[in-house]
């Protein structure tokens, strides 16, 4: 049987500080070495001061995960040396002399199956070396210290995966879960990392370190069982051992430096006291915690009658719903959902467009309303809702502007669909004797009014028209 | 004007107008240009002491509200941040350092108008106990110069010692503040740990080490405490302190109180006759005071030399993997670079003792040893811990000499390092156990000082301060032949 077991690092993005000083968790907008301090940057005689809020969002996650969470944390120094990291060691947690990382033995479902989590801990994230520039005859390496310090948990699961699938489903839950809790924004470039280890039937545990995506990863674990698969029935040894994933040409090649053998040091950063986790706060987290996802889907099916699927998109994903709980009525949520999933979901199904939408959930309702009162048509609601996106215009602006106002008045659209009848002869001679075709005739009346005219006015006209 | 004042004296002093400030730190400037090339205290002397003084001076004119130092010049040992200033630790690999904020303690001292008169001599990184490991040479005993002045805050003892200022900071994490005290004959006091921030300081074993201020007299250490100690933002293991004014009933006495006498610190084989003749003499003064004294143990005491060396070097073999020479350094030839080869070539400028503490700390906490060393010596300290706390549920101090012997001649103890390492035995339990500790000038004998060691319990400086104080009012010491 195939075991995989995954190490997900993910950086508390919304958090508005590092994990010990104050410069900003969000380091994407900085020039080079402009996001530091003599903290994260590690100058002689600095001292880490703990963000008590990224405490707290450690333990949010740590409780959606259902894990064990002590009543007091310690941090440890984890000691190598690499030139991304400012004090040649990492703080972070360890469970070695008792635990004490914020959370242990969690658990979570994913397809009716249980994954559980070994251990979660919060720590800070290295710098980044950068190659750009090198050449063969230069070889200069650029770091940037901008990210070091960001507060990372790490999540580390037993090696309770069978095949690449379930590790991509795990991912996808969690990654929802982590921005439904709003610790997170899983969609930011290095916002989520993943290291995996694998092993098959009667094999070695191998760990796969530096896959850059989760698509990666998937493919990674994939190549990695393919490789050992392949090893063993040639009667080849398998290597425990840590191999790296080569993104260039898709293989995990062995990393034979000495570097990532774990001499470690580990022992305790006594310049950080032991936090207790007081039950009080615990609760009052408890309280403030954002509803859950598959709480959230069922409450959407039940109370709104929405369909399964329709509820399932809405729930995972952090945006929609929110835009979806912030829009509609009693009456409308049906609507909203569908129009959610039908129309808007193509419109901003990327970060970036998310982001230079001006749309508000106003909007929707406004655009819902309009369908239901016939003022404008389903198929201009598309057009419209790209416009809301693009420009922050309320319906009446954009009707205003763009004349997209439904023609249901029965003179002026009687008038021309006899224009209409009168281009398209055939076609009214075949819809008589064949009244299934005349979808044909409503689609020239629609291209004819830029799909202004109301449908099933329209419909009426051209039965009465031919007489059938 | 005497530039030999106590600082409470020197405040006196300027409020009564007997000299100006800019006077008296004109005369310390040339007392440091006479001395300094004999005792080498100072690594680096401030360019603008004499305009800050002027500024001060002005400022006394105008009657604007001044800081409670008055422009007394007080100096830092190297290991302290100064912005602007470079700071060297005494090391090679610092030697361009130059610090972008100033720490805590130094900051709080500016608040209340010191002037900081130039930068002290010190071991290597704080690691060592007589400036012989300083990569700039070592400082020199005043009292005699053939002698070390102990450490490692060698270069501040002296600075106060040789009248070259009147208060200086040092660092204590074995014993750091108190061994160069006793040697040099000042007043060193090891602050329980958490009682001033440590923000700034340059950190070779953070679990431990406190700075402390080193003076004439007991009761300016208490003046220079009462500045510097309580909660700092930039210090997370700092505390809310419980006394605000140290000087407050410092004279009320130690009649009625229980003295330890420690006896593994006592009377082992390691303390010479004239400081075991000058720690009997101490406990006939205290019971002349009133106390009562009486023998006791601390049966882990034996162990706490080598605890603290593996804890220390643990912490340092981490504390200074920084200096890698990615961030600062020096330059050197990158032909030939290769991973592996590249920390041996970036470290080959750390002294000999940093290189033997770096190794041992990278062995002690090792997958496979931690077990058999640094587990143990943690097991040591909280067992050591466990004991102090108890004895002082039934002493109010506990006393021994500050060091087992005097002052040595250069060269002497510097090839044994284990011999070496052992003059620590006195100092180290309270590093270990985070207590405060004062080492207190008692006597003299062949021209050369002895001090003794007085313990209290954890943020019970006050009752350290006026044990010690009720010493020091036994004594008659000469004066420093300098």
């Amino acid at each position: 049987m195939v075991k995989i077991g995954l190490e997900i690092h993910c950086q508390l993005t919304k958090l508005k500080s590092k994990l010990f000083c104050s410069c900003k968790a969000d380091y994407r907008e900085f020039e080079p070495n402009m996001n530091i301090c003599p903290i994260c940057s590690g100058i002689p005689g600095s001292l880490p001061l703990l963000n008590q809020n990224a405490v707290e969002k450690a333990t949010t996650i740590a409780m959606a995960l259902n894990c064990e969470i002590p009543e007091k944390i310690a941090f440890f120094r984890k000691n190598y040396f690499y030139p991304d990291l400012p004090k040649n060691f990492q703080i972070t947690q360890l469970n070695a002399y008792g635990d004490t990382s914020i959370g242990s033995r969690g658990k979570i479902s994913i397809n009716n199956k249980e994954i559980r989590i070994r251990r979660i801990q919060l720590e800070e994230d290295p710098g980044r070396l950068i190659y750009e520039g090198a050449t063969e005859r230069t070889k200069i390496t650029l770091v940037d210290y901008n990210r070091a310090g960001t507060p990372l948990v790490e999540i580390v699961t037993e090696p309770d995966f069978e095949n690449p699938g379930e590790v991509r489903i795990f991912l996808n839950v969690l990654s929802d879960l982590l921005e439904n809790l709003g610790v997170s924004d899983p969609g930011l470039e290095g916002a989520m990392r993943a290291d995996a280890n694998v092993s098959i039937e009667g094999g070695v545990k191998v760990e796969i370190k530096n896959i850059g995506s989760f698509h990666d990863l998937e493919k990674a674990v994939h190549f990695e069982i393919t490789r050992q698969q392949s090893l063993h029935e040639r009667k080849i040894e398998i290597i425990q051992e840590t191999r790296h994933w080569d993104d260039r040409r898709k293989i995990t090649v062995s990393s034979r430096s000495k570097e990532e053998e774990g001499e470690y040091r580990y022992f305790l950063e006594s310049d950080i006291p032991w936090v207790n986790i007081r039950s009080d706060t615990k609760d009052q987290l408890k309280t403030t915690m954002p509803e859950n996802i598959s709480s959230k889907k069922e409450r959407y099916i039940s109370k709104y009658n929405i369909a399964p699927q329709v509820a399932d998109i809405l729930a995972s994903d952090k945006y929609y719903s929110e835009l979806f709980e912030k829009s509609h009525s009693e009456n409308d949520a049906k609507d909203i959902a569908n129009l959610i999933t039908t129309d808007l979901m193509g419109l901003v199904d990327t970060r970036e467009k998310r982001d230079s939408s001006k749309l508000l959930a106003t909007h929707l309702s406004e655009l819902v309303d309009a369908i239901a009162k016939k003022r404008i048509t389903r198929t201009s609601a598309k057009d419209i809702l790209q416009d809301m996106i693009k420009t922050g215009n309320s319906l009446s602006v954009i009707l205003e502007k763009s004349d997209l106002n439904q023609i249901s008045n029965h003179d002026e659209l009687s008038k021309i669909i006899s224009d209409v009848l009168l281009n398209e002869e055939n076609a009214a001679n075949e819809a008589r004797l064949k009244p299934e075709t005349i979808n044909f005739l409503v689609g020239k009346v629609m291209q004819k009014t830029k799909g202004k005219a109301d449908p099933i006015i329209t419909l009426e006209i051209l039965k009465e028209k031919l007489g059938i | 004007m005497d530039l030999r004042l106590s600082a409470l004296n020197y405040v006196t002093s300027i409020k009564n107008g007997d000299f100006t400030v800019e006077e008296f730190i004109e005369k310390t400037l040339e007392r440091i240009k006479d001395v300094d090339e004999k005792v080498h205290a100072f690594l680096q002397v401030s360019d603008t002491a004499l305009e800050n003084a002027n500024k001060i001076d002005r400022r006394i004119k105008s009657n604007d509200k001044i800081g409670k130092f008055y422009g007394m010049p007080i100096s830092v040992k190297d290991n302290m941040c100064v912005e602007g200033t470079i700071t060297t630790c005494a090391s090679k690999v610092l030697e361009n350092f130059i610090a972008p904020y100033t720490g805590t303690a130094v900051s709080r001292l500016e608040f209340d108008d010191a002037i900081i008169i130039g930068k002290t001599n010190l071991d290597e990184f704080a690691m060592g106990l007589s400036t012989e490991f300083s990569a700039y040479g070592p400082s020199r005993n005043p009292w005699n110069t053939d002698f070390v002045p102990g450490g490692s805050s060698g270069g501040s003892a002296v600075s106060v010692s040789a009248n070259e200022c009147i208060a200086s900071l040092g660092s204590d994490t074995g014993g750091s503040i108190r061994n160069p005290a006793s040697f040099c004959s000042v007043v060193g006091l090891k602050p329980t740990y958490g009682l001033v921030s440590r923000y700034g300081l340059i950190s070779y074993a953070n679990s431990i080490e406190q700075i402390g201020p080193m003076t004439r007299t007991v009761e300016d250490s208490a003046f220079l405490l009462n500045s510097i100690s309580g909660v700092d933002s930039n210090d997370n293991t700092t505390v809310e302190k419980s006394h605000h004014d140290y000087l407050q009933n410092i004279d009320a006495g130690i009649s009625g109180k229980t003295i330890g006498i420690v006896s593994e610190m006592t009377n082992s084989d390691g303390v010479s006759t004239e400081v075991m003749n000058a720690t009997n003499n101490s406990i006939k003064t205290f019971e002349k005071l009133g106390a009562n004294c009486e023998e006791m143990s601390l049966g882990s005491v034996p162990y706490a030399v080598a605890a603290y060396y593996t804890i220390t070097s643990t912490e340092a073999g981490s504390n200074l993997a920084r200096y890698d020479n990615i961030r600062y350094g020096y330059d050197f030839d990158s032909e030939g670079f290769e991973f592996n080869s590249y920390i041996s070539k970036a470290r080959k400028k750390l002294g000999p003792e940093v290189t033997r503490r770096m190794i041992l700390g990278g062995f002690v906490p090792s997958a496979g040893y931690a077990g058999k060393y640094f587990l143990k010596a943690l097991k040591v300290k909280s067992k050591l811990t466990a004991e102090i706390n108890n004895a002082f549920k039934k002493f109010d101090f506990l006393i021994s000499p500050t060091v087992p012997i005097q002052p040595f001649k250069f060269g002497e103890k510097i090839e044994d390092p284990v011999s070496f390492m052992l003059i620590d035995f006195n100092t180290v339990t309270a590093n270990l156990t985070g207590k405060p500790a004062i080492s207190v000038p008692y006597e003299n004998s062949n021209g050369l000082p002895i001090g003794i060691q007085i313990m209290a319990n954890s943020f019970e400086e006050n009752k350290l301060f006026q044990a010690a104080y009720a010493l020091e009012k036994t004594v008659d010491l000469p004066e420093v032949p300098l």
